[in-house]
């Protein structure tokens, strides 16, 4: 069974549809991530999937109605939706005793165990803490809950370069086992390329994309063309280029790898790229160049 | 089982964020406590003086006035704290975004619903009886004390300040308050699950406005007559007070009178309604 089943998921406020009729399928044990533009549909879907709001369409996680059953889902889903959700007046300690009263699966000594790597004092108030604390507190208590999925939105939003490397060191390196499934949305997308094993590409409340982490590496390559090499590289149908130092940086989709390599090197282009070429207008010139010196 | 232990760390979560509910009572029982003590030099005198059937001036306090007195300002003090809690149970932590926090924990709407509506009406009742009890028994202590030290007449005194009268009226009272009360606290608790800002003008702004107009149109006031029941009526019908400032004897309590009055089971289902349209809306909430 899948974690994650929905079937024309569809989600229209008064003036705007938010999610228009998706089809998706998350396994266990995968990683995915939800990528699009603001608005794009990210957080009305999460919101779906975590029985926040009621939507048209099917749609069970865990097998169950999330809006009707969210008190049972929780009991197995775990979610973060935001690095400033938890209640500022409450002290670290209660915390800990709250989540252990209420969830069944919350193994209090694990989340004890990650705080002691910590400089969170239990008898702080979440108020008192800087904001890369109040998410290590999340993420302490969410990983210490046994969940059969997680959910993760812009769980590292507003937080320093440390803080969010080791968020998702700690994520993969203490939590994930092969066995649970994660579903993420950020927009830094370059810090969870590198974890994810799924890509979900979401825009104007449809999916654009939705396929596995080596079927985009080996569906998508960028070649780093000369001035020389530029027309020669147009004719095998870019689905973006940009300019970067004189040279031009394309992006191929499908494309016969053996044949980019006469135009120069060929690399798995970043989700960051890929995302552009995607969502943006079709091969906007110099669009982006220098923003990524990679 | 698993529901009852939620519940009960729901309970727990909201004195926690919510401490006014006890530290309130508290902090005017010190103060109150703190008054008797500077007062209680008069004592000896006051109780001579009761003793000799020299009736204590208008305006003056009888020998069980402060005992009253003690549970008077709890239970008031406790009502504005009731007030402003239940304007915040579900406005709060949707301004705050912690909704989000507490929505990603299993704990059912009913169950967050239930846990807030219980503390006006069963828990703040509850932490009074126990800190007004303390409270005068301390006062008793001391009055023992100082009556004993100036050898007035222990036993005059212990006759006169019908402490068993208002230790059973003081629980009775909280129960009738609180069954009487659940549809008030119910429409607070409601505006704060459904107002996204000023719940206090919206608790009150419509009953102001159809009081307005019911006086523009009709010149009447029956709107204002049952706010006015709905807030005291209890009282009025589960005592008799008949002019006297105390209740002395046990005829004066009427609680038949009062459980076979219509408003007070009109009033549960109301106050029941609003609680399920709580965890209706609860649902649906988002951060605001």
């Amino acid at each position: 069974m899948a974690v994650i089943e929905a079937r024309r998921l569809r989600k229209a406020y008064k003036s705007t549809v938010a999610l228009d009729g998706i089809d998706l399928t998350v396994e266990a044990g995968r990683i995915v991530g939800l990528i699009g533009p603001n608005g794009a549909g990210k957080s009305t879907a999460l919101q779906a999937i975590l029985g926040l709001m009621p939507f048209e369409g099917e749609l069970r996680v865990l097998g169950l109605d999330p809006w009707t059953a969210r008190d049972a889902l929780m009991a197995e889903v775990c979610f973060i939706a935001d690095v400033a959700v938890m209640p500022r007046w409450m002290r670290v300690w209660q915390a800990l005793d709250f989540v252990a009263g209420v969830h069944p699966r919350f193994d209090r000594a694990k989340a004890e165990g990650f705080l002691a790597k910590t400089e969170i004092k239990r008898t702080s108030r979440v108020r008192e803490l800087s904001k890369g604390m109040v998410a290590q507190l999340h993420l302490a208590l969410v990983m210490a809950i046994d969940a059969r999925l997680l959910v993760l939105d812009e769980p590292t939003l507003g937080l320093d370069l440390l803080y969010r490397k080791a968020f998702y060191d700690s994520l993969l390196n203490d939590y994930f086992d092969g066995e649970r499934t994660i579903l993420v949305t950020t927009h830094q997308v370059e810090e969870i390329q590198h974890i994810l094993t799924d890509l979900v590409f979401i825009n104007h409340g449809r999916i654009v994309l939705d396929c596995s982490m080596e079927a985009f590496e080996a569906r998508y390559a960028e070649v780093l063309a000369g001035p020389d090499q530029a027309a020669t590289a147009r004719t095998f149908n870019p689905i973006h280029e940009r300019q970067l130092f004189g040279r031009s940086i394309f992006i191929f989709d499908g494309a016969d790898r053996a044949r980019l390599a006469q135009l120069g090197e060929v690399r798995t282009p970043s989700l960051a790229d890929v995302f552009v070429a995607v969502m943006g207008p079709l091969s906007a010139p110099s669009s982006s160049s220098g923003e990524r010196a990679a | 089982m698993s529901k009852m232990r939620t519940f009960y760390w729901s309970v727990r979560r909201e004195l926690w964020e919510n401490p006014a509910l006890w530290v309130a009572p508290l902090a005017i029982e010190a103060v109150v406590l703190f008054g008797y003590l500077v007062s209680s030099h008069t004592l000896p005198r006051a109780v001579a003086n009761a003793a000799a059937g020299i009736k204590a001036a208008k305006g003056h306090a009888t020998l069980d006035t402060p005992f009253a007195v003690a549970a008077a300002a709890a239970m008031m003090i406790s009502f504005f704290v009731a007030v402003f809690y239940a304007l915040g149970a579900l406005h709060n932590e949707r301004r705050d975004r912690s909704l989000l926090f507490w929505k990603s924990l299993p704990v059912s709407d009913l169950t967050v619903v239930a846990s807030k509506a219980v503390i006006p009406l069963v828990v703040q009742p509850a932490i009074i009886v126990v800190i007004v009890f303390a409270t005068q028994l301390l006062m008793l202590l001391w009055a023992t004390i100082v009556l004993a030290l100036s050898g007035s007449d222990l036993g005059y005194y212990y006759g006169h300040i019908h402490l068993p009268m208002i230790w059973l009226m003081l629980p009775y009272g909280l129960v009738v308050n609180a069954l009487w009360d659940a549809p008030f606290y119910g429409w607070l608790i409601l505006v704060s699950a459904w107002a996204r800002r000023a719940t206090f003008v919206w608790a009150i702004g419509p009953w102001l406005a159809l009081m307005a107009f019911e006086w523009m149109s009709f010149q009447t006031f029956h709107v204002r007559d049952l706010l006015g029941s709905r807030l005291f009526g209890g009282f009025q019908l589960a005592f008799t007070i008949d002019g006297k400032t105390t209740i002395e004897t046990l005829s004066q309590v009427t609680p038949m009178r009062w459980l076979g009055n219509p408003g007070l089971w009109i009033g549960l289902v109301v106050g029941l309604a609003c609680f399920a349209l709580c965890v209706r809306l609860r649902r649906r909430n988002d951060p605001i």
